[in-house]
């Protein structure tokens, strides 16, 4: 008796979008960088297309980060005070993207410059051929300074500048509409809102293919739950048709894996909790692992390690099988 | 899934006699439909429309349990494809595999700690649920009697059905009690003398086949010999297939009702060949739909993500894990010891007593009904302001218990602190550091120094 293998039609997809542009396109990216296009949940080859895989891009700063932990910069240590050696050392260790973080000050605590700013994103740009998103240290007035002079001064290299909030959208969107950039709009995990932000950059001009969706995460074990249902209930309204759902979808979990005790500590804790390198790694791998599981397009990662061990499930997951 | 009320009355016996207690026959269906009544009420079913009427109201997942002394792996009962349609209810036991060409010292080395590791995440203790004992040329009884000598734990074996039958009657000498083990593998091979092992010592039966049909074949060849506990191994070995096989049985299972695979599912990670491959495994094994999951490697650093990732999958998305508002001692505070004051969201509370407990200062932590938010998203929400912390105050009778008045606000809200002197007369009103894990220095430098 043949089973009917049980299978979704959707009338919906996932929107292509590219980041990067080449020398023939008005840019100097080596490679450019295409997202999206699905129309099946993930990696349901046998119901629908997945035309690209999801990337990685690795996280690096434009100085030497203060609150990072002591693992990460085990591994960058040499390079993190050298925004293009950082940079170059990322594309070695893996990265199919790369993400610049500005930060707030400078070493000494005075505040970031649009000048300082620009000239990190240059040497990034010159030392290495990936595509570049630039995000602001996220306080709106310095972000929207700082992301303005950066978004000019690299017209035509179609970067992702962020971070789009629903308090502070306009100029960043502004600028990169106007250089040929695209945004990545971030909301607080909760579908309507982050359907909702699309919907208002949109409003102003900038078109839906240079618009990605950072619907936010909690790390693993502190609040994952929600990113992963929010992505998974996000990308089943995009397969539905719903237009404003539909962007590729970039989440961080690196920065959320980084940040908790399990990967920043690694005395005094429990013993339960194992070697403390195994353990960091593992966590940042779980935590991108599931967000890919539940539809992440762009995963933005902080230890080459865990690029590696989340490159080698991204290439199993591309196989396409056929369930019989 | 369930019959509605016209597919019920179909079946019943329509003289409209009345001794159920409903006066016609279409009543009861409806009442029985809406799970209101009881078929037993009507004495005059036939035995047929019963096995329909069962049938058709079992879960569509069987709910299949492996046990031994008190310890428990339950899988099947889900209803979901995603979890935030309603929930995710049995998690998936982890079962840490050995072989039986392994020394008994190697087996109970390996074995021994993985079956004893318990890691406490937000107050509740996660832990191994067991082990498995596969077949690999070795003394197979002396392996499980090896295994048992250093752990009550429940088992998987893995066998041919004449070591399963001997390893199986050493268990029932050995005593433990529930001992139930899961046995595997049925195949189109054996499967006639796996069932007989299945009914003789009433333990469930995996069945292996590399098709869907196959599957199906050797779950109702079961069923006719009598089972009901069956567990599907699809016999996939990567990512991409195990999450294509693994959502199209759960589909099967749930969207189209198909009782053959209606069982729930064994992952082998155990099977990678190396061990990156079998993390990976068993990430998927866990977010997707698996209902066992057998691995090779362990050790506390794999374990405990992992089982933090099942915790986090397997959260009620409707509800989030809270702890009881209230007023909470550490190391017997005295009236000149601060409070802290945090939220009653279960990982905002431990991240938090973990810390002050850690510092071995005595300290007062008071827990404001936040309905079970993070300090910042609750401060979005409007669920955490002075206004709440200095109600939690006030309910808790913290001002008989400090004579010295000192309140510590997490720093995320230092916004907080002016409101809450307005509120608080008399108070003192602190903001300690942003992350939980710099409390312990903070308490030593900052607030012990004062
Ligand atoms: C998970 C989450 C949710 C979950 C809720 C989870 C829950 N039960 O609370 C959901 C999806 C439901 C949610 C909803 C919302 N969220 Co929310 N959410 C998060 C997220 C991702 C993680 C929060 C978390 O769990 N952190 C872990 C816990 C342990 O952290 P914590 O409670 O702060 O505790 C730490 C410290 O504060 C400190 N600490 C705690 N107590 C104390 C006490 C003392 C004395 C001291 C010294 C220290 C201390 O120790 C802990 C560890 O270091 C954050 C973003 C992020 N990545 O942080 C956004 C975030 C908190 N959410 C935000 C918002 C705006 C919202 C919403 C209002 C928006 C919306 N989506 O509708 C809603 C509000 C809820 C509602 N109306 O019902 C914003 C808040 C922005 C702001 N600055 O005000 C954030 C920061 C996201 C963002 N960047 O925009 N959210
Ligand atoms: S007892 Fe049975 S036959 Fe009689 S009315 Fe009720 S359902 Fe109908």
């Amino acid at each position: 008796m043949p089973i009917e293998i049980p299978k979704q039609k959707w009338s919906g997809a996932v929107r292509e979008a590219v980041i990067g542009a080449t020398p023939e396109e008005g840019g100097t990216r080596k490679k450019k960088v295409i997202v999206g296009g699905q129309t099946t949940m993930p990696f349901l080859h046998f119901e629908g297309e997945v035309p690209h895989p999801p990337v990685i891009a690795i996280e690096i700063k434009d100085r030497k980060p203060d609150d990072w932990s002591p693992l990460l910069m085990e591994v960058w240590g040499d390079v993190a005070d050298d925004p293009g050696a950082w940079a170059k050392k990322a594309e070695e260790n893996g990265a199919d993207l790369l993400l610049l973080t500005l930060s707030l000050t400078d070493a000494d605590g005075n505040p970031n410059t649009p000048e300082r700013a620009v000239e990190a994103v240059k040497k990034v740009l010159e030392a290495s051929g990936l595509p570049l998103m630039v995000f602001g240290p996220g306080q709106a007035d310095l972000d929207n300074e700082l992301i303005v002079a950066v978004s000019d001064a690299a017209k035509g290299e179609r970067l992702v500048l962020g971070i789009c909030e629903e308090q502070n959208y306009r100029t960043i969107t502004a600028t990169a509409m106007a250089n040929d950039h695209l945004v990545s709009s971030r909301t607080a995990m909760d579908v309507n809102l982050a359907k909702q932000l699309v919907i208002l950059i949109h409003d102003m001009g900038m078109p839906l293919d240079r618009i990605l969706i950072d619907p936010t995460t909690g790390a693993l074990g502190y609040g994952i739950e929600y990113g992963y249902s929010v992505m998974e209930r996000l990308r089943l309204a995009a397969l539905q048709g719903d237009t404003m759902t539909q962007g590729p979808m970039l989440i961080t979990p690196g920065e959320e894996a980084w940040r908790v005790k399990e990967s920043k500590v690694g005395e005094g804790v429990p013993e339960a909790w194992g070697d403390w390198k195994e353990r960091a790694i593992n966590w940042e791998v779980t935590t991108a692992t599931a967000l890919i599981y539940s539809g992440a397009d762009i995963v933005i990662m902080r230890h080459p390690e865990s690029v590696a061990r989340v490159h080698a499930v991204i290439q199993d997951l591309m196989t396409a099988v056929e369930p019989a | 899934m369930a019959l509605t009320g016209i597919q019920i009355y179909k079946l019943l016996p329509k003289t409209n006699c009345k001794e159920c207690g409903f006066p016609t026959c279409l009543a009861f269906a409806m009442k029985l439909a809406a799970k209101q009544a009881e078929l037993s009420a009507c004495p005059y079913v036939s035995e047929e429309a019963k096995a329909k009427l069962e049938a058709a109201s079992a879960p569509p997942i069987r709910l299949v349990t492996v046990s031994a002394d008190g310890h428990e792996a339950k899988a099947g009962n889900e209803v979901v494809l995603y979890r935030h349609e309603k929930t995710f209810y049995n998690k998936p036991g982890l079962f840490l595999r050995v072989y039986d060409d392994m020394s008994a010292d190697e087996i109970q080395a390996k074995a021994k700690p993985a079956s004893e590791y318990v890691v406490e995440y937000v107050g509740i203790e996660l832990d191994m649920a067991g082990t498995a004992i596969q077949a690999r040329g070795g003394d197979f009884v002396a392996a499980v009697e090896a295994v048992r000598a250093v752990s009550d734990k429940p088992l998987i074996l893995i066998a041919d059905p004449d070591a399963l039958d001997a390893a199986l009657a050493k268990l029932q000498e050995i005593g433990i009690e529930n001992d139930r083990p899961l046995i595997c593998a049925a195949d189109a091979d054996n499967w006639q003398a796996m069932a007989e092992l299945g009914k003789k010592y009433n333990v469930p039966v995996t069945v292996k086949a590399d098709t869907l049909e196959g599957l199906a074949d050797l779950t109702e060849k079961l069923k006719e010999a009598g089972l009901q506990d069956i567990v599907l191994d699809p016999g996939v070995r990567n990512l991409s297939d195990s999450l294509t096989m693994y959502t199209v049985l759960r589909r099967l299972a749930i969207k189209s009702l198909y009782r053959p695979l209606g069982f729930p599912i064994i992952a082998f990670p155990g099977d990678a060949e190396d061990e990156d491959k079998e993390y990976a495994l068993a990430t998927m094994a866990i977010a997707k739909y698996a209902g066992f999951v057998v691995l090779d490697r362990f050790t506390p650093a794999r374990a405990y993500p992992l089982l933090v990732l099942r915790e986090n999958i397997y959260t009620d998305p409707q509800k989030p894990i809270q702890v009881l508002p209230g007023l909470y001692e550490f190391h017997n505070p005295g009236p000149e010891d601060p409070v802290f004051v945090t939220t009653n969201f279960s990982i905002t509370y431990f991240s938090v007593a973990n810390e002050i407990d850690g510092s071995g200062m005595p300290a007062w932590l008071l827990i404001a009904d936040a309905e079970g938010m993070s300090v910042l998203t609750a401060w979005a929400a409007g669920k955490f302001d002075a206004d709440r912390i200095a109600k939690a105050v006030r309910e808790f009778k913290v001002e008989e218990k400090v004579s010295r008045k000192r309140i510590v606000l997490p720093g995320l809200v230092a916004v907080l602190s002016g409101e809450l002197e307005e509120e608080l007369p008399g108070w003192e009103v602190k903001v300690g550091p942003r992350e939980a894990v710099d409390l312990p220095s903070y308490m030593k430098n900052v607030l012990a120094a004062e």
